[in-house]
């Protein structure tokens, strides 16, 4: 087989400026509200204001009377898709309550769509919605983990003896000896929200049935194509193919939430099939506030046994997840339960989850996804026994991280696919070195010794996380030789800004040994690539980046073995150079990538293929990794806190990260910026609150507080890379990392500045008011209800 | 509600072309200038006001089309991001800084963000990083955590007057 060194300049690794840059920058992008879809009919939902009720009656013949209405269909009217939408992720102990596109008799939780209106426009489709009488019993609602696990709570779910989803308990070691024994204990209860996603750009669905072709195209503004297309054969009952799922080229913004089905995906492309005219539904704010899944509050109780000289001899940590109405998957609370040990040696550890059942919409991933709320309930309580002991809580940590030499490290819990929890690779110790070196660790207790002596609040917090990524089933990479000469790489999964067609030729460009302007990289169309998962936890690094390089070096072996047939040439070394293949030694004999296209993939007409010239020029790989791989990182942190007023002044912010071998380092630090913006808000802002009907209570951006520039800080990066062990590119993911520890570090960072007072943190986001009343309440001696 | 559907005239100049409509009185600008001039550049984040993807600039005013209708555009004056650059070719360099300096990920807020830094570029130089990120605040970005916008601003901000 003849080879050739790879072309010397790599890719891999360059901060190659975005492909996709231009058209974002001038208004030539295509959004799914952007298609060109003539004559095209918008839908608009009839939501329940009711957390709880029974519907008794629809009348939908006012509003299907009005001029411009093409029609209303209630659930009772769509019986054919009336299945529960299986969740994403499940577990034999899950108690599972089919979620239907439309329900027909009960609603579940405010924004539940109840019918849906399509109109010759939005406009017309809202004015009929004020026609549609829905009669609701109201019932009792639960707004709460609380309310929801208290003793003759109203059942969510009819016919059940409680509202929990699921129970489950993990441990290593024996936890409840450990903590028996431990010399020292502590136990705290800290209540976590997570917000929404709140992409830029809400969810949409639009679709068009060709009755010639009976296939249905689907546009989704959706992180996962593959999965669309398949619960829609499944909800339809049609076969795969007879359904094309498109997530348009530009989607603006997902981080979980457009990774999940809603009852709306199933709606609208079926209602496009009866009136044989496409339909568009694009969500509004209103919509995404309350029919949008969100991750909202975990409430964690957990205790921590260590001993004198600091070490962890066990943790015990039992949290209420707050699945929503649905359980739509179990994803996050699972993760949740393995995140919690994080990057420390913990001999005995006691994982429990309580999940259950509310009146609100039904929570699923956002960017972090469950390893926050873990990393609040560890990292807080390393920080209270670090206080306890009156040790500096970096030496606390140290004495208990993970070490270099122990990978691949087993915690002794069970990952969510039920094979031993183990992380792959890492040098926790060096990232915290490296962490404290760039925040100036020392100068900072300096400074906050000084800032103290004149009475001002200034606090340093860190928090260290593990973020299980890259992970399977598997992922998928498509090259074909187009006859123009180029190499068009297809990938089944949907960006959502990550840079997909600039990173994913950067790996192909180094696969092939070619210049990535001969390449070209399309992504999220079901019918361009049989299988996919799409892209959500961090996984596509790690799992289509190596799909793409195995396959593109498939692609150019298959070019060059062409390509000395048609030179026939028994040379030992061919060179890919431009837009041709060259004999090294010799290249006056060349043969351009065209030629090689026309001679395998074009042929002629009845002709036999030359001796040597291969068929049809195309190579698939899908790459399954063995299990996740683990990326992980440290924040550090020092803020002031304004006693008046309750605010917290970021002072300073340093970000540690190892995300293993980077493909574009510009890219990875996007990433990483992006998600801690996003984990400040969870720190400090973003509250999703209800109240005890279930009525949501802050449905727009006036409510609600997305961070703005002036709310995020300056932040100063730190990377260390080490390679995954998993794939051949030893990458891991970088999506969620800047996220997952910003709450911990920040609650850190105001209860130290506030430990002169001995003032609890124990509710997040960290909201002025919470400070106020830490500082002025009268329990300051340690013993009252700040303390569990 | 006849009265929101009554048709009205529309006169408005947007990026330099003058646009004769009729149209519901009820439209918003930002649903005139993408659903009937197919200027999908504008988009619609919240529609109420707040995250300004919708930014256009009207009679010289950074303005939300979100929350001003059609009508009131008669008239007037209206650029959008399609019209930042004669050329689809080129780049001003304030969109040439938001590339190199990553201040563009899923690119939804960009438009936004561009139509109001440019008319607050028109008003005067922007120097230092407070005056950034007053000038940014209007908008909201969910992904990029504003970094590479602060340093695109302060890039173009203080040598030139003409974005």
């Amino acid at each position: 087989m003849t080879t050739t060194e790879p072309r010397t300049q790599k890719m891999i690794g360059a901060s190659v400026l975005r492909r996709e840059d231009r058209r974002l920058l001038t208004g030539a992008a295509t959004y799914l509200d952007d298609l060109e879809l003539p004559g095209c009919y918008e839908a608009a939902f009839v939501r329940s204001p009711h957390a709880a009720a029974r519907i008794v009656s629809i009348d939908t013949s006012a509003a299907a009377a009005m001029p411009g209405v093409l029609g209303v269909w209630t659930g009772a009217d769509l019986p054919e898709i009336a299945k529960g939408i299986p969740p994403k992720v499940v577990h034999p102990q899950l108690r599972d309550v089919p979620r239907v596109p439309l329900p027909a008799d009960f609603v579940k939780f405010v924004g539940e769509p109840v019918a849906v209106v399509v109109a010759t426009s939005r406009y017309v489709a809202e004015d009929a919605l004020d026609l549609v009488e829905v009669e609701y019993d109201v019932l009792p609602a639960v707004s709460s983990t609380g309310a929801a696990l208290a003793a003759s709570a109203p059942l969510v779910h009819e016919g059940a003896e409680n509202n929990i989803a699921i129970h489950v308990v993990q441990t290593a070691g024996d936890p409840a000896a450990a903590m028996d024994a431990a010399p020292h204990r502590l136990r705290e209860r800290f209540t976590v929200a997570r917000g929404g996603g709140h992409s830029m750009e809400t969810r949409g669905v639009a679709a068009r049935f060709d009755p010639t072709t009976e296939q249905l195209v689907v546009w989704d503004t959706t992180q996962s194509p593959h999965y669309v297309r398949n619960t829609l054969a499944y909800l339809y009952d049609m076969p795969e193919d007879g359904i094309r799922v498109v997530a348009p080229p530009d989607v603006g913004g997902g981080f979980g939430p457009k990774a999940q089905f809603y009852g709306e995906e199933a709606v609208i492309p079926w209602v496009a099939r009866l009136l044989r005219n496409p339909v568009k539904w694009v969500e509004d704010r209103r919509e995404n506030f309350v029919a949008t899944m969100m991750e909202r509050t975990q409430v964690h109780d957990v205790e921590i046994g260590f001993d004198d000289d600091g070490h962890i001899l066990a943790i015990r940590n039992v949290f209420e997840h707050d699945q929503g109405a649905y359980c739509a998957g179990l994803q996050v609370p699972m993760i949740t339960l393995s995140t919690l040990p994080g990057q420390y040696r913990i001999p005995n550890i006691h994982t429990e989850l309580i999940a259950c059942y509310t009146n609100m919409v039904p929570t699923s991933s956002v960017r972090g996804a469950g390893r926050p709320q873990a990393v609040v309930a560890m990292e807080r309580m390393v920080d209270r026994a670090a206080e306890h002991l009156g040790m500096d809580p970096v030496e606390f940590r140290r004495r208990n991280l993970v070490q270099a030499d122990e990978f691949p490290y087993r915690v002794g819990l069970t990952f969510r696919d039920g094979s031993p929890l183990t992380y792959d690779s890492g040098n926790f110790p060096l990232l915290l070195e490296k962490t404290l070196s760039a925040f100036r660790y020392e100068e900072q207790r300096s400074l906050q010794a000084a800032a103290r002596a004149e009475g001002r609040l200034v606090g340093i917090g860190i928090a260290a996380y593990v973020e299980g990524c890259g992970l399977g089933p598997y992922e998928g990479s498509r090259y074909r030789l187009l006859n123009d000469g180029t190499v068009l790489v297809t990938l089944a999964a949907a960006p959502q800004g990550q840079g997909y067609e600039t990173v994913y030729a950067q790996i192909a460009a180094d696969a092939l040994g070619m210049d990535m302007d001969l390449i070209r990289v399309t992504t999220g169309d079901t019918s361009r690539i049989p299988f996919g998962q799409g892209t959500f936890a961090s996984r596509n690094t790690a799992t289509a980046g190596p799909a793409t390089l195995q396959a593109g070096q498939e692609m150019r072996g298959k070019l060059l073995q062409v390509a000395e047939a048609m030179l026939k040439t028994s040379a030992a070394s061919l060179t890919i150079r431009g837009n041709r293949v060259e004999v090294t030694d010799d290249p006056t004999r060349s043969v351009s990538l065209r030629d090689i296209a026309g001679a395998a993939n074009v042929g002629k007409h009845g002709i036999t293929l030359a001796p040597g010239i291969l068929p049809g020029l195309e190579t698939t790989v899908y790459f399954a990794p063995e299990r996740a791989a683990y990326a992980s990182g440290t924040h550090a942190v020092a803020v002031e806190i304004d006693p008046e007023t309750g605010a917290i002044d970021v002072l300073r912010y340093v970000i540690g990260h190892d995300c293993g071998n980077v493909m574009n380092p510009m890219l990875v630090d996007g990433q990483v910026l992006g998600g801690f913006a996003h984990g400040v808000g969870n720190a400090m802002y973003e509250e999703p609150f209800y109240d005890e009907t279930g009525q949501p209570q802050s449905t727009s951006y006036l409510d609600y507080s997305l961070p703005s520039s002036m709310e995020v800080p300056p932040v100063e990066l730190v990377h260390i890379h080490t390679p995954s062990p998993l794939n051949p590119l030893g990458a891991k993911g970088a999506g969620e990392g800047g996220t997952i520890p910003v709450p911990a570090a920040i609650a850190n960072a105001v209860e130290d500045a506030l430990r002169p007072f001995g003032a609890r943190i124990t509710s997040l986001p960290i909201t002025p008011p919470k400070i106020v009343d830490a500082l002025s309440t009268d329990d300051l001696d340690g013993t009252g209800p700040w303390h569990g | 509600m006849p009265d929101q559907d009554e048709p009205v005239w529309v006169d408005t100049t947007v990026n330099g072309v003058r646009h004769e409509e009729v149209v519901d009185a009820r439209t918003t600008l930002a649903d005139f200038l993408r659903g009937r001039l197919r200027l999908t550049g504008t988009h619609v984040g919240c529609e109420h006001g707040v995250c300004g993807a919708c930014t256009v600039i009207v009679d010289g005013a950074a303005v939300r089309s979100c929350l001003m209708l059609a009508v009131q555009a008669d008239g007037a004056v209206v650029e959008t991001v399609e019209g930042l650059t004669d050329d689809p070719g080129d780049l001003t360099p304030l969109q040439d800084a938001f590339s190199r300096h990553h201040a563009v990920q899923c690119g939804f807020c960009t438009s936004g963000f561009l139509m109001s830094t440019t008319a607050a570029l028109r008003e005067g130089p922007v120097t230092d990083e407070a005056q950034a990120r007053d000038v940014l605040s209007g908008n909201i970005c969910r992904c990029t955590g504003y970094t590479g916008m602060v340093a695109a601003l302060l890039e173009v901000g203080g040598t030139r007057d003409d974005h």
